[in-house]
C-alpha cells in the first residue's frame, strides 16, 4: 500500500471545509426570523395614516375624518347660552341651542349625513369626500385632503309675503377643502379654506358669499384626552367688518364607542353657515358659550367578513 | 490521484450536507389568524390574513411574522382603538414568533392524517417577549402543509392596559387562532419544483 505524505496546508482545508459543512446549517438556525422579516418587508408598501382626529368634528369646524365604511354615527351638538348671562340665567345653562345630526360611511372614503338644528330650524345635508390620505412608507403622501360641501334650508316661519322669502332665499351651501396632517401621533393640526354661499341677505352691502380661513388642532394629552381648539378668520368684507371671528377650545374624551367633547366658543350655531359668517359673540368680553358634543357610533354593516 | 479523490468526496460533502438534512421548508405570506374574546357585554373577533411563516423541517424551527394593523374588526371604531389605545401599533407594528418543534419526526409529516406537535417559542406582542407551548396540528395535504393552533393570550402579560370603563368589555385572557396553508420551499425533499409564494 502506498503511504502519501499530506501537506500540512491541505490537511486543514480539509478539516476547515468540514467544519464548515457542519457549522451551516446551525448559523442558518438563528436567522430564520430575519430572514421572514427581510423576505415580507415590502419596500413598495404605503400605509395610510388613520385617527388624524378623534370623530368627524375638531368644535366647531368639520374635521377630515369622516365615520368609517358601514358606520352609522350620531351626534349631539349642544350649546348653552353665554357665560356672561349672569347668575338669574344661571351663567348661560338657561338657555340652549342643540343639532342633532346622522352621517354615514357609504365607503371607506365617502360619507353622507343630515343634520337639524333649532337656530332658525335649519336642516342640513352633506357630504364628505375623502379625496387624499396621508401615508408613510413609499412615496408617502404628507396631508390628507378631505373635500366637504353642504346645504342649509331654514324652515322658520317668516312674517314676510312669500314674494320676498321665497323658497330659494332660505337656503346656504357651505364648501370646505380640508387639510390635515397628523404632526405625530399626539398632535394633528388642519386648514381649512372656506366659503359660504348665502342665497339671501337682509342689507345690498352684505355678503352673498363670505370666504374664510379656518384652522384647528388637536393635541393629545393622554390616551384618551385631547385638547382641541379651532379658529375661522373670515377674509375683509362686509362678514370680517361686522362680526366676529369663530374661536372654540376645549377636551375631547374618548370612552368606548363614544367620543365627549367639551367646548367653550363664542360661536352660537353649530352649522357652518351659522359659526362662520355670523359669529357675534367677543369671546374675550365673556360672551363665550359652553357646549358639548357627544358622538356615537353604531356599525351598520360588519367589516369582518 | 487518491488525494484528489479524497479531495472529491470532502467537497461533495461539503456541498450535499445540506440538502440531504433538509426534510422540508414550507412558507406562506398569507397566512391567517383571528382571536376572540367573549364576555357577557360583548364578543371582539378579529382577523389578520397577512400573516407570514416559515416551518424548517431540517431544522426542527419555525418563525412567524405579522402586522398588527392587519386585524380587522367587525366595526371601524374598534380597529381604530386596538391600534391607537392598547396594541399601540406605531410603536411596534409588528408581533412575532420565533419557536421549535418539540420531539417531532418530520418523516411523520409523510402518513396522511393530522400530526400533533408540540411547540414552544418566545411571542413578541407590544414590545413584550413570553416564553410560551402550546399544542399544534400539522398535516401534509397536496404537497401543502397545512397548520393550526389555538392557544389563549392574557393581554395583561403583554402590557396592554384596559381602562377601568371598559374592563368588563374585555375578556381577561382572549384565545387565539393560527391557520396556516403553507407552500414548500424550492429545494425540500419529495417535492415539484414549485416557486414560493
Amino acid at each position: 500500500m502506498n503511504r502519501y505524505t499530506y501537506s500540512k496546508t491541505t490537511f486543514s482545508g480539509l478539516l476547515l471545509a468540514l467544519l464548515l459543512a457542519v457549522a451551516g446549517p446551525a448559523r442558518a438556525q438563528t436567522d430564520l426570523l430575519a430572514d421572514l422579516e427581510r423576505q415580507t418587508a415590502d419596500s413598495t408598501k404605503r400605509e395610510v395614516v388613520a385617527a388624524t382626529f378623534k370623530g368627524t368634528h375638531i368644535i366647531n369646524a368639520q374635521s377630515v375624518e369622516t365615520p368609517g365604511k358601514g358606520t352609522l354615527a350620531f351626534l349631539i351638538q349642544h350649546r348653552f347660552g353665554t357665560l356672561n348671562s349672569g347668575a338669574y340665567e344661571f351663567f348661560g345653562l338657561d338657555q340652549a341651542v342643540l343639532r342633532l345630526s346622522f352621517e354615514y360611511g357609504l365607503t371607506s372614503r365617502l360619507a353622507v349625513g343630515v343634520g337639524r338644528s333649532s337656530i332658525d330650524k335649519t336642516f342640513d345635508g352633506f357630504v364628505k369626500y375623502r379625496a387624499l390620505q396621508q401615508t408613510t412608507g413609499a412615496r408617502p403622501m404628507p396631508v390628507s385632503v378631505t373635500l366637504f360641501a353642504s346645504s342649509a334650508i331654514t324652515t322658520v316661519k317668516f312674517n314676510q309675503p312669500a314674494t320676498e322669502r321665497n323658497t330659494a332665499s332660505r337656503l346656504d351651501f357651505a364648501y370646505q377643502v380640508l387639510i390635515a396632517r397628523k404632526v405625530s401621533p399626539g398632535l394633528s393640526v388642519q386648514f381649512m379654506p372656506t366659503l359660504i354661499h348665502r342665497n339671501y341677505t337682509p342689507l345690498a352691502g352684505m355678503q352673498n358669499d363670505v370666504y374664510a380661513l379656518g384652522a384647528g388642532l388637536r393635541q393629545k394629552l393622554s390616551k384618551r384626552i385631547a385638547l382641541t381648539a379651532d379658529y375661522f378668520y373670515l377674509l375683509p368684507g362686509y362678514a370680517a367688518r361686522n362680526y366676529y371671528n369663530a374661536l372654540g377650545v376645549g377636551f375631547d374624551i374618548e370612552t368606548g364607542g363614544h367620543v365627549f367633547q367639551l367646548h367653550f366658543t363664542n360661536a352660537k350655531g353649530m352649522t357652518e353657515k351659522f359659526f362662520v359668517p355670523q359669529t357675534d359673540g367677543n369671546f374675550f368680553n365673556g360672551d363665550i358659550y359652553f357646549g358639548f358634543t357627544v358622538a356615537r357610533n353604531f356599525t351598520v354593516k360588519s367589516q369582518l367578513r | 490521484m487518491k488525494r484528489l479523490l479524497f479531495l472529491l468526496f470532502a467537497l461533495w460533502l461539503v456541498t450535499g450536507l445540506p440538502h440531504a438534512r433538509a426534510q422540508g421548508k414550507y412558507l406562506t405570506k398569507a397566512g391567517q389568524v383571528s382571536f376572540f374574546s367573549a364576555t357577557p357585554i360583548e364578543d371582539i373577533e378579529a382577523r389578520n390574513k397577512q400573516v407570514a411563516a416559515v416551518l424548517d423541517f431540517g431544522t426542527g424551527q419555525l418563525a412567524f411574522t405579522l402586522p398588527v394593523k392587519g386585524f380587522v374588526f367587525k366595526r371601524t371604531l374598534m380597529q381604530e382603538h386596538f391600534n391607537e389605545n392598547y396594541l399601540e401599533s406605531d410603536k411596534f407594528p409588528r408581533a412575532t414568533f420565533k419557536g421549535r418543534f418539540v420531539g417531532f419526526e418530520a418523516a411523520t409529516l409523510a402518513t396522511a392524517g393530522a400530526h400533533p406537535v408540540q411547540v414552544e417559542g418566545d411571542l413578541t406582542l407590544h414590545g413584550v417577549t413570553r416564553h410560551i407551548q402550546l399544542p399544534a396540528s400539522l398535516e401534509l395535504k397536496d404537497g401543502r402543509l397545512q397548520a393550526f393552533a389555538a392557544f389563549t393570550v392574557a393581554s395583561a402579560d403583554y402590557n396592554i392596559d384596559v381602562p377601568l370603563l371598559v374592563r368588563n368589555n374585555i375578556a381577561k385572557t382572549v384565545s387565539v387562532r393560527v391557520s396556516l396553508a403553507c407552500d414548500p420551499v424550492a429545494g425540500a425533499v419529495g417535492t415539484t419544483s414549485r416557486p414560493a409564494n
